[in-house]
């Protein structure tokens, strides 16, 4: 009895620990460049983790793997949108896979949360997606291997706040999701919007996952010449519909994940001539996207998101840099340097680094319009540009100075001011 | 007894032998042991209430919540518990977690079964609205970053110390917790698990009992999340949302509730399939799906109950059923 107990516990016990010990340690080949990747491919991020792992996959297509002569290794590993997983990814990524970069991360929070680990680990973070503010902004000097590929919250909040303004809407209403991410949206229009005269006269903030608006619409005050909303994933999806059907006729205005391509084909026909902003539609009318979004299409079916477009061209920076180097891993210092040096013609427009690793590109005020588009023969939902902001930073025209003094956009900052 | 002793002697034996093979394996892989050790802590804290006095608690997080929380503004905003002091912020740990665990206890333990649930469901998720909307003291959904490890003579920031310094706090809570179930104490808790009324005729104060063992629970959950703090390097919101609690609660089920050392093989098996075969395969979430299932459809006792499933077969299958071994399953 007491051999058999202990033969059948001890496998119990100890096969896990011994399990683990199995796997082979990779060992780093000359000309070989490995780059982990961080997206949630499982829960209720699964599908924007796909489209992030697409795009960045499809451009290793095209160069069959191959940067500048370095062998690309793409580990992709699943984050599960939550920062917690995403730390510990990010350092089985770097200590069981050596991998030279990680990028990726999809919420704020992961940004915040990843961008440590690249500090402890000496090893460059690129956040292609995760649009933290102050990862570029207040606290960039504890990350030296932290650079961004892809935009900061409020960047193309500032130059829309203007748009908002010549189109001489006075007073607006803002809804937006009750996290940092949509108080650093929501942030930077009002005080571009109020700097050129406008008010914001009530904003009110839903919970990240609201799935009822019925509270909230009727709230919306009278007066308001128009309705911003910043919405993240399924949320997107019901505040239209539901503004519709209460009978709400105000002009909308959203931030950029509110009418993403990545839920504007699953949108109604009530979005038609709702006004976003963001450094990428995918109805942009130049020959380099028309190409890619056909390409894309072709490939996985779906219309190409800001998140697969925002991770085709990080991998596009990373190739240029390794073209510079001839194929030679530089170092982390050095590559982070490199990087924040170089400027690409992307699918999304021009795109360079300013001096605190944040790209500086184009912001196109786009209308979801019904129409068709690149040769397709449907009538679909894209976001036409109507208008485009060159080369907009995050500092946008304040200037690095006076922007750095003002604390980070939160729940109170800007103060509501207007709102009674 | 003897058994008793063999049993005692085989988690021993695990325990050198996790000490002796995790430093010598990769660095991912002792990453991932101490964190199922730190968490372990947290899924033993519940078993003394779910497997001992049978309170199934669904706000368990709140507790390592709260650990972590104090740890982490502690070491971000008045650079408090990064040297030797780092020993003070875990008795601080241990009282908050106890402290919180005290005031939700008077609302939790007049209540019993479903209703206790829910709760301890609803305190826990009053932690996590707190988490997440008071922005100027959590960081609100971004959490905090805690910036370094503890150095007292010995450096934690080497991954390899901070397991053994995990270690340690996992093997002195497992050797306190074993001590408690089978102290009077302990005894006189699963004497209320078994039948409540029966042990307040015999003149026992259940309520208080109850009381105790939730305050118990509660302090080495705060014991649980100073070491995850420091073990995950960010505290966020997600740490104290209800899935923390239910994972927690189903790591304990699944090792066997009620064996203390089940629910830390419950954790290990959990963490070993999210954050390990998940690196390997796309489909890990159907495996860990199939372990619940089949655990719950066969093994109502858990992991730990298998050796003991083995011998009431035999037996039934070699001898006649003899109803008093069987009834008397020890623990």
């Amino acid at each position: 009895m007491t051999s058999s107990l202990l033969r059948r516990l001890t496998p119990v016990l100890l096969g896990g620990c011994l399990a683990f010990g199995m796997s082979p340690n990779s060992t780093a080949a000359a000309e070989e460049l490995r780059i982990g990747f961080l997206a949630p491919t499982t829960g209720i991020f699964a599908q924007v983790g796909k489209d992030m792992v697409d795009g960045f996959q499809m451009y290793l297509d095209e160069v069959k793997n191959d940067f500048g002569g370095a062998q690309v290794k793409f580990t992709v590993e699943d984050e599960q949108g939550k920062p917690d997983t995403a730390v510990t990814k990010a350092k089985k990524l770097v200590l069981q896979d050596k991998v030279q970069m990680f990028v990726g991360g999809l919420l704020a929070s992961t940004g915040y949360a990843l961008a440590p680990v690249s500090t402890s680990e000496k090893t460059v973070y690129i956040s292609s997606i995760a649009a933290a503010d102050d990862l570029t902004q207040r606290e960039l000097s504890k990350y030296p291997y932290f650079i961004r590929t892809g935009w900061t919250s409020s960047q193309p909040s500032h130059p829309f706040g203007e748009w908002a303004c010549a189109q001489g809407y006075k007073k607006i209403v803002a809804i937006g999701a009750d996290y940092a991410f949509g108080y650093e949206v929501v942030g930077g229009f009002q005080k571009a919007f109020e700097d050129c005269g406008g008010k914001i006269i009530q904003k009110i903030w839903p919970p990240l996952g609201t799935k009822d608006f019925g509270p909230y619409i009727p709230t919306i005050k009278q007066d308001a010449d128009a309705i911003f909303s910043l919405m993240v994933g399924p949320m997107s999806l019901q505040f239209p519909k539901q503004l519709a059907s209460a009978g709400i006729k105000k002009p909308v205005l959203g931030g950029g994940t509110s009418y993403d391509e990545f839920v504007l084909p699953s949108m109604g026909d009530e979005v038609i001539g709702h006004v976003s902003a963001l450094q990428y539609s995918a109805a942009l009318d130049t020959p380099k996207n028309a190409a890619f979004v056909k390409k894309y299409r072709e490939k996985y079916g779906k219309v190409p998101s800001y998140y697969s477009e925002s991770n085709y061209t990080t991998a596009q920076m990373i190739h240029e840099v390794m073209k510079k180097t001839g194929g030679k891993w530089p170092g982390a210092e050095e590559f982070v340097k490199l990087l924040a040096s170089i400027k690409v013609d992307a699918v999304r427009g021009p795109v360079s680094l300013d001096d605190m690793r944040n790209p500086i590109q184009n912001i196109y005020i786009k209308k979801a319009e019904k129409k068709k588009m690149f040769g397709y023969d449907k009538e679909e939902l894209w976001n036409t540009v109507i208008k485009t902001y060159p080369d907009v930073g995050q500092f946008w025209k304040y200037g690095k100075e006076t922007f750095l003094k003002q604390p980070v956009y939160s729940r109170d900052f800007p103060p509501c001011s207007f709102c009674q | 007894m003897k058994n008793q002793q063999i049993k005692v002697l085989l988690v021993v034996a695990a325990l050198a032998a996790i000490a002796i093979i995790v430093p010598n394996t990769n660095s991912y892989v002792i990453l991932l042991v101490t964190r199922a050790l730190a968490f372990s802590i947290l899924v033993m804290s519940l078993d003394i209430l779910l497997g001992f006095t049978g309170l199934p608690s669904l706000g368990q997080a709140a507790y390592l919540g709260v650990g972590a929380y104090m740890t982490a503004i502690l070491a971000t905003k008045y650079q408090f518990g990064l040297g030797f002091d780092f020993w003070l912020v875990v008795v601080f740990g241990i009282l908050i977690g106890a402290a919180l665990a005290a005031i939700f206890g008077l609302f939790a333990i007049r209540a019993t079964g479903v209703y206790f649930l829910m709760i301890t469901l609803a305190l826990g998720q009053c932690v996590w609205g707190l988490a997440y909307r008071w922005n100027s003291l959590t960081g609100g959904d971004n959490g905090i970053n805690l910036p370094v490890r503890p150095k007292f003579g010995i450096d934690l920031s080497q991954d390899v110390t901070f397991f053994y310094l995990v270690f340690g706090f996992f093997s002195v809570s497992l050797l306190l917790m074993y001590i408690l179930v089978r102290s009077p104490f302990g005894r006189s808790l699963v004497g209320i698990r078994e039948r409540e009324l029966r042990m307040q005729i015999l003149g026992y104060n259940t309520w208080l009992h109850k009381y105790i063992a939730f305050i118990i629970a509660g302090g080495f959950g705060g014991l649980a999340g100073v070491l995850w703090a420091h073990t995950a390097g960010i505290v966020s919101p997600e740490n104290v949302v209800l899935t923390t609690s239910v994972d927690a609660l189903l790591m304990a089920v699944l090792g066997g509730a009620g064996t203390l050392v089940g629910g830390a093989i419950g954790a290990f098996i959990v963490i070993a399939l999210r954050e390990y075969l998940s690196t390997l395969v796309p489909w890990w979430q159907y495996v860990l799906g199939g372990v619940y299932v089949l655990t719950i459809l066969y093994l109502p006792s858990g992991l730990m109950g298998i050796p003991e499933r083995i011998r009431q077969r035999r037996t039934l299958s070699s001898k006649p059923v003899d109803p008093k071994k069987l009834a008397s399953v020890p623990s």
